[in-house]
């Protein structure tokens, strides 16, 4: 038995090489591209990345730049627009077209940040929960349905509220709310694959316990963590712009869309476009990454791939 | 099913103890000197802070502290605010019904419109209706809810002049509060016009705070009439030469209802957070915006007992949908 | 008259690869009293047409025929209502899983009443007194108790039990069995069997057994029909078909069983049909 452990695994690696994976890839983005709305959000997606990388390129002015002469100006097309600012001004001149611009580099960033500060500690206390099973299981999974019996958006305030108001604390506190159900899913994944005949045999070979955990089992909970990921993404920037419009998150005069809302939320009622486009903004984001999330879940869960 | 129930109640007590030490915690690891924090004074005297020092309980040992925290929570003392210096607990149940009254309509939009849209997608799957609903459902689901509320307010009120912009009541209405809930309320005082400048001061906080529980639900109500309506028993059930009707409304969608309504609970919590924004939004006196309120004040009592209350109502709202759930799901209620 | 007359039937499916013809050109009618089996592999359309028939086939599907007359009148000439009036009364159907097939969110009781409600308008003490009588036709212990169980709280022979229940409750002049013991246990399969045999006789009805079992069709049925691939193959009584069957495939499917097994390896119908040498692969049922 012991003997025949190393041949498996060997021959578990000589089965799998490159053109392997890329038949995988291709199955992938057949399931994935069926999926027009997926595909649609990919492509916005792309295109926010681009601006945000090129914001200093694409921006008509700088986000701080305030023009004494062009308080609350309205977009272009409308009667008093300006075609110098194409989506018009702010309360203090500043360009609402280059501030969404900036904008953009926020929102991405919060997502990346906050996914993979959740994703790495969900994923750790999950395998170790799932793979230690006992007191360590039972203590980390009680802590994590303590974060989760707290409304998310709250949880993330009184966080912030002890760390201080600001970007940084606000994404830790983000990533503090979203973690457990990273923990869950790892967990649940964990356990499923922990008697499959793959890992006893992995087990038998003597491979160790990391090993186990991070190389053995942990490739194969990708998927559902893939979803729960691109979920969280579009998660992060709602609760980051939510803190911000509460005063909670990014400080003015940071061109954070949220915050841009609540410096906006005085003039409401007298220039629309400050309002509307840093929330539409928001909202395309964050529709675009849903629409990922749904291709994914649909090309990646083997459950509802035959529907 | 009292086993079951007895089970799910017995489950709640750890997570119960920890969400009091988490409310407990909190205000320990606050930065900086605890009783200048929470006091909110500065340069006080020696004698000052030692006796707010003894007031806190600072002075005894850390165990000691959350004890007599956890019998005061047991007694129903959840702290006192400092900014009004009255029981964070009355406090919090004068706002509680407006916040209820809130969720309750939201609630009611988010499932009357989720349900029927989900289970007409499902239908006519694949078609124009299909597509459109559940691409508008994602786009509701991916909302920042503050920008829709703003969004309304330039729309409804703004331009259009069809409802009021914040509050619960055109102020020039007064009455007693009996049961907290405004809509009630104003009918009982018996006041003309009263009820009606209620409900049109409910109108746009429950489109925006339910919009996200109705792209849930409808989605969720969707994939789950989906799944139903491939059953053998809904076969069965157009082979008794039953009306679409009573197929669909009746076989297919008492066996869809059971996911859906673990998704409507979950909702709950979604709603609260939701409240958190709409109330700020809408100047609604809930708790919502009494919680913003507490932590821009840094009033860190009443936010810990806000906390910690606000906890205690999701995780029970959680056992009532827990139980909820055996009622409708004839599987779980007989073993 | 022929209870059940079907001329020149096609049923197509639309799929993403286009158009699917599951049943092609079937002719078939049954006498009233008359058992018909009508015996084929999975796939052969021998369910789809009998979905056909209670209008039960989903909207991707296309039905056509010449005529489809039960009692004398063209069922695709009906409303969808006036349609709705026959199935469940005049003609009924049972199917593969018992279990799967009833509702597990309502009782027994209410599943059988239902139809009772429905086309017999029968107030409440009245359904309550015919459920307890079909409950003891089919061979229930304890109905009344019975009554207000739920499906999963029942064995498998016992929900297809219920199902016949319902099958029979409003007096049907057709009864189609679509594999109605493939998913039972071999000892239940005859009882339930028997049961519907005996019922047939007891009350003059016609039956129509689907299924891909030799011995059922032996035990069963007056006449036969072959269908493979959505097309009949053959058409005999019982007797003539067994010991002299016409087709080829109908030979195929009598030397499949399971008695005629060589070694470790069950015979398939396509060995017989088409392939020269036996091939490696398993045998389908």
């Amino acid at each position: 038995m012991t003997n025949e452990g190393p041949a498996t695994i060997e021959a578990a690696t000589v089965v799998k090489p490159q053109d392997a994976r890329l038949q995988m890839f291709a199955e992938f983005w057949h399931y994935f591209s069926i999926n027009k709305g997926a595909v649609i959000g990919l492509f916005v997606f792309a295109l926010l990345i681009l601006i945000a990388i090129f914001a200093p390129l694409l921006a008509p002015h700088s986000p701080d730049d305030q023009f004494r002469d062009f308080f609350l100006t309205p977009p272009a097309w409308q009667a008093g627009g300006n075609a110098q600012f194409l989506l018009g001004t702010d309360a203090v001149g500043r360009d609402m077209l280059s501030r969404l611009i900036y904008g953009s580099r926020f929102s991405l960033a919060i997502g990346f940040v906050v996914v993979t500060t959740a994703l790495i500690s969900g994923v750790i206390l999950g395998l170790l929960a799932g793979y230690c099973r006992g007191w360590v299981d039972t203590l980390i999974m009680r802590i994590m349905d303590i974060i989760l019996a707290f409304p998310s958006l709250l949880l993330a305030l009184v966080l912030v509220a002890v760390l201080g108001p600001g970007l940084v604390n606000a994404m830790i506190a983000i990533a503090f709310v979203l973690q457990p159900h990273f923990a869950r899913l790892t967990r649940a994944a964990v356990m499923a694959e922990k008697t499959r005949e793959y890992v006893v045999s992995a087990k038998v070979a003597g491979a160790s316990h990391v090993r186990l955990m991070l190389v053995t089992i942990l490739p194969n909970c990708i998927a559902p963590l893939i979803v729960q990921a691109t979920l969280s993404f579009s998660n992060a920037i709602l609760e980051a712009a939510a803190l911000g419009f509460l005063g909670m998150g990014a400080q003015p005069p940071t061109p954070e869309w949220g915050t841009m809302l609540a410096e906006a939320r005085e003039f409401i009622l007298r220039a629309w476009w400050v309002v509307t486009f840093p929330g539409l903004a928001i909202l395309i984001t964050v529709f675009a990454i849903n629409l990922i999330g749904d291709g994914l879940r649909d090309a990646l869960d083997p459950k509802l791939k035959r529907s | 099913m009292l086993r079951y129930i007895l089970g799910k109640l017995a489950l709640i007590i750890p997570t119960f103890i920890g969400i009091t030490i988490l409310a407990f915690g909190f205000v320990r690891i606050l930065p900086g000197d605890p009783v200048l924090v929470l006091a909110g004074e500065r340069g006080l005297s020696p004698e000052r802070h030692t006796a707010l020092m003894h007031q806190f309980g600072f002075d005894q040992p850390i165990w000691q502290q959350y004890l007599t925290y956890l019998t005061n929570i047991l007694s129903g003392d959840f702290g006192t605010s400092f900014s009004t210096k009255t029981p964070v607990l009355r406090d919090f149940l004068v706002r509680f019904p407006a916040t209820v009254e809130l969720a309750v309509f939201a609630m009611i939009f988010a499932v009357i419109f989720g349900v029927a849209f989900g289970i007409f997608a499902a239908i006519r799957r694949g078609s124009w209706f299909d597509q459109l609903t559940m691409g508008t459902a994602l786009a509701g689901y991916s909302m920042p809810i503050f920008w829709w509320g703003l969004l309304l307010i330039i729309v409804f009120s703004g331009t259009l002049h069809w409802t009021p912009v914040s509050g619960r009541i055109d102020l020039l209405y007064f009455f007693k509060p009996v049961t907290g809930f405004m809509t009630i309320d104003s009918l009982i005082s018996g006041q003309k016009g009263a009820f009606r400048s209620a409900v049109s001061h409910l109108i746009l906080p429950t489109i925006v705070l339910g919009t996200i529980p109705l792209a849930v639900i409808a989605r969720q109500t969707r994939s789950a009439m989906l799944e139903v309506l491939g059953e053998d028993y809904v076969r069965t059930a157009r082979a008794k030469g039953l009306a679409p009707r009573r197929v669909i409304g009746l076989h297919a969608f008492r066996n869809a209802l059971i996911p859906v309504v673990t998704t409507i609970g979950l909702q709950v919590g979604t709603l609260l957070t939701g409240a958190i924004l709409t109330e700020s939004i809408f100047s609604w006196p809930g708790i919502g915006k009494w919680m913003i309120d507490a932590i821009s004040k840094r009033d860190y009592f009443t936010v810990q007992g806000g906390l910690l209350l606000i906890a205690l109502i999701v995780m029970s709202v959680n056992l009532i949908v827990d139980v909820l759930y055996a009622v409708i799901n004839p599987r779980i209620r007989a073993n | 008259m022929s209870l059940l007359e079907i001329k020149n039937l096609t049923v197509s499916f639309d799929t993403a690869a286009g158009p699917f013809m599951a049943v092609q050109g079937i002719d078939l009618s049954i006498e009233p009293r008359e058992v018909l089996a009508i015996v084929g592999e999975s796939g052969s359309g021998k369910s789809v047409s009998m979905l056909a028939v209670m209008g039960l086939l989903p909207n991707t599907a296309t039905v056509k025929a010449d005529r489809m007359a039960f009692d004398g009148v063209d069922l695709l000439k009906l409303s969808p209502s006036e349609r709705r009036k026959i199935v469940g009364k005049d003609i009924s159907m049972i199917f593969q899983e018992p279990i799967a097939s009833l509702n597990p969110c309502f009782t027994v009781g209410f599943q059988i009443e239902e139809v009772l409600r429905f086309h017999m308008g029968m107030d409440r003490a009245q359904r309550r007194a015919r459920a307890i009588e079909l409950m003891k036709l089919v061979g229930i212990a304890d109905p009344e108790d019975r009554l207000s169980s739920f499906p999963h709280q029942m064995s498998g022979g016992q929900c297809q039990r219920v199902m016949i229940a319902i099958a029979i409750a409003c007096n049907p002049k057709l009864l189609i069995a679509d594999e109605p013991t493939t998913a039972l246990d071999v000892t239940i399969q005859k009882q339930i069997l028997d049961l519907l045999v005996s019922l047939q006789a007891k009350y003059g009805m016609g039956l129509i057994m689907i299924t891909h079992n030799m011995g059922v069709v032996a035990e069963t049925a007056d006449r036969v029909i072959v269908q493979y691939k959505g097309r009949k193959m053959e058409e005999a009584d019982v007797l003539s078909l067994f010991e002299s069957p016409k087709s080829n495939y109908t030979r195929a499917l009598l030397s499949a069983l399971p008695e005629n097994a060589v070694g470790d390896r069950l015979p398939t119908v396509s060995d017989m049909l088409f392939e020269p040498a036996p091939s490696v692969a398993g045998a389908s049922a």
